[in-house]
């Protein structure tokens, strides 16, 4: 497909490991905040092809693995309502809270329903006017432009019926804070491309001056990943920090204006707790004042819901880029997609499942002739 | 959940006030909101994200990634083809 395979070319890849080869005289880390682009790298082995002299270690962007738990619980709440019809994003359905998730909700009688687009929860929520439909809204700056359009939407159309569950959480926050905190081992990073698309990259270039922390904006196919990461290497060997964009075909350095005006419109920022990781200052957004009426946390009791983590889950050092998702005692244990005891496990973006899904047991490549076929 | 995926705009209509378009991801047809790229019509290529097209792709930019890498590719067979035939090759590039 135009767009997709040329950026899948194993030729391009293999050359751009070798520039990546030639360039790279010291140890660096770098992180990829995206889940997305995780899973990619996993599944393409691209972080046991490069040399051994660079470390990929996986960062906090999955939004199903940073959402509290207490909101898990909040929506199973909601989900357990007579009146409530619960739509989220696939992944969140299976997130298990202290005892449940919401699939297991819906297996009881809730009226749980899987949804692609907040838009298509809008639509239930005009078909079933004597029912409450709640989006659970998760998800970083590609995804809230739009819940802010849905938001938008019910209130030009006088939808009393239509309310979020608001948890997004803001990119830019969370990388300020991993860098600031005294464990930091990160010395470059690959931003989110689809992220950027949304609010461009021009964000990201105060902390990059601060810290001179080098940066790539990047893509999610295999050749798009390898030149973010020749990028941040020649970056980090030269010593001179900047965001570079290394996906200029979707990204520019101010990102869709409109989808950024909507949600301005839309949503203020408060602080918000990230799953596994704590309190981040600023770093979430809440429904203003003009749109409480569409908060489900304003319109439904939902106190009471503070739980937490299961003790054995090291999902928060995983999301720090502190730990290997092996170095859980209880991967591949316990905890397995089937049986989740975390966040990190459930969904597919998640550092802990793609571990699992492509066998990385230990940090040793399986053959070393993968190379060639896994692109 | 940040993946998006590159589709062909078909045709562009509105529903409930708000822009929408017909895209065609190889062959696949399905609809997705265009209210955050009115600029986007029939035959320009954009990215989707759970129902809404967040930007549109600049062919330009993607062909000039693509000639940057074919020069790389060209790079790299040439100093192959006037490399000595020494296998201890400098692995450390002191640069
Ligand atoms: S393997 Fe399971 S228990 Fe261990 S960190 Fe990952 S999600 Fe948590």
């Amino acid at each position: 497909m135009k767009f997709l395979d040329e950026y899948r070319d194993p030729e391009i890849a293999r050359r751009i490991f070798g520039e990546i080869a030639k360039v790279t005289t010291r140890d660096w880390v770098i992180m990829e905040i995206c889940g997305g682009q995780t899973h990619s790298i996993v599944r393409n082995g691209i972080d046991q092809l490069l040399p051994d002299k660079i470390e990929l270690v996986h960062g906090p962007g999955c939004p199903v693995c940073v959402t509290p738990l207490e909101m898990i619980e909040k929506s199973i709440a909601l989900a357990r309502r007579e009146e409530v019809i619960l739509t989220s994003f696939g992944d969140m359905l299976r997130v298990p809270g202290k005892h449940h998730d919401l699939l297991s909700v819906k297996s009881e009688g809730g009226d749980v329903r899987m949804v692609y687009s907040p838009l298509e929860a809008l639509d239930l929520a005009r078909k079933n006017p004597a029912k409450r439909v709640v989006f659970f809204a998760v998800g970083f700056e590609t995804t809230t432009p739009h819940t802010a359009m849905a938001v938008w939407q019910a209130h030009r159309e006088g939808l009393g019926n239509f309310h979020l569950l608001v948890s997004h959480v803001l990119v830019p926050p969370a990388i300020e804070s991993l860098v600031s905190s005294p464990h930091n081992r990160v010395n470059g990073y690959l931003l989110a491309g689809h992220v950027c698309a949304v609010t461009g990259w021009r964000q990201y270039e105060p902390i990059c001056e601060r810290h001179n922390l080098p940066m790539a904006v990047t893509g999610f196919e295999p050749v798009d990943l390898l030149d973010g990461i020749l990028s941040v290497v020649r970056q980090l060997e030269s010593g001179k920090a900047t965001v570079d964009n290394c996906y200029p075909r979707i990204v520019t350095r101010d990102g869709n204006p409109a989808a950024q005006r909507l949600v301005d419109k839309i949503y203020g920022v408060c602080d918000r707790k990230w799953r596994g990781i704590g309190n981040i200052p600023s770093s979430g957004l809440i429904l203003r004042d003009e749109f409480k009426q569409f908060d489900a946390e304003c319109i439904f009791d939902l106190a009471g819901t503070e739980v937490d983590e299961p003790p054995e889950c090291i999902s928060g050092l995983v999301l720090q880029g502190l730990k290997k998702p092996f170095e859980c005692p209880e991967f591949g244990r316990k905890c397995t997609p089937a049986t989740p005891l975390g966040a990190t496990m459930v969904s597919s973006e998640g550092a802990c499942a793609a571990y699992y899904a492509y066998h990385r047991f230990s940090n040793q490549l399986p053959t070393s002739s993968a190379t060639e076929d896994k692109q | 959940m940040c993946l998006a995926i590159p589709g062909k705009v078909l045709d562009t209509y509105e529903d409930n006030d708000l822009l929408m378009g017909r895209i065609d991801y190889d062959g696949t047809v399905n609809t997705a909101c265009l209210a955050y790229v009115p600029e986007a019509k029939a035959g320009d290529y954009v990215i989707v994200h759970a129902g809404f097209a967040i930007s549109v792709i600049d062919e330009e930019e993607a062909a000039k990634t693509l000639k940057l890498w074919g020069e790389l590719f060209e790079c790299a067979a040439e100093e192959e083809r006037h490399k000595p035939k020494n296998p201890s090759s400098n692995k450390t590039g002191d640069a």
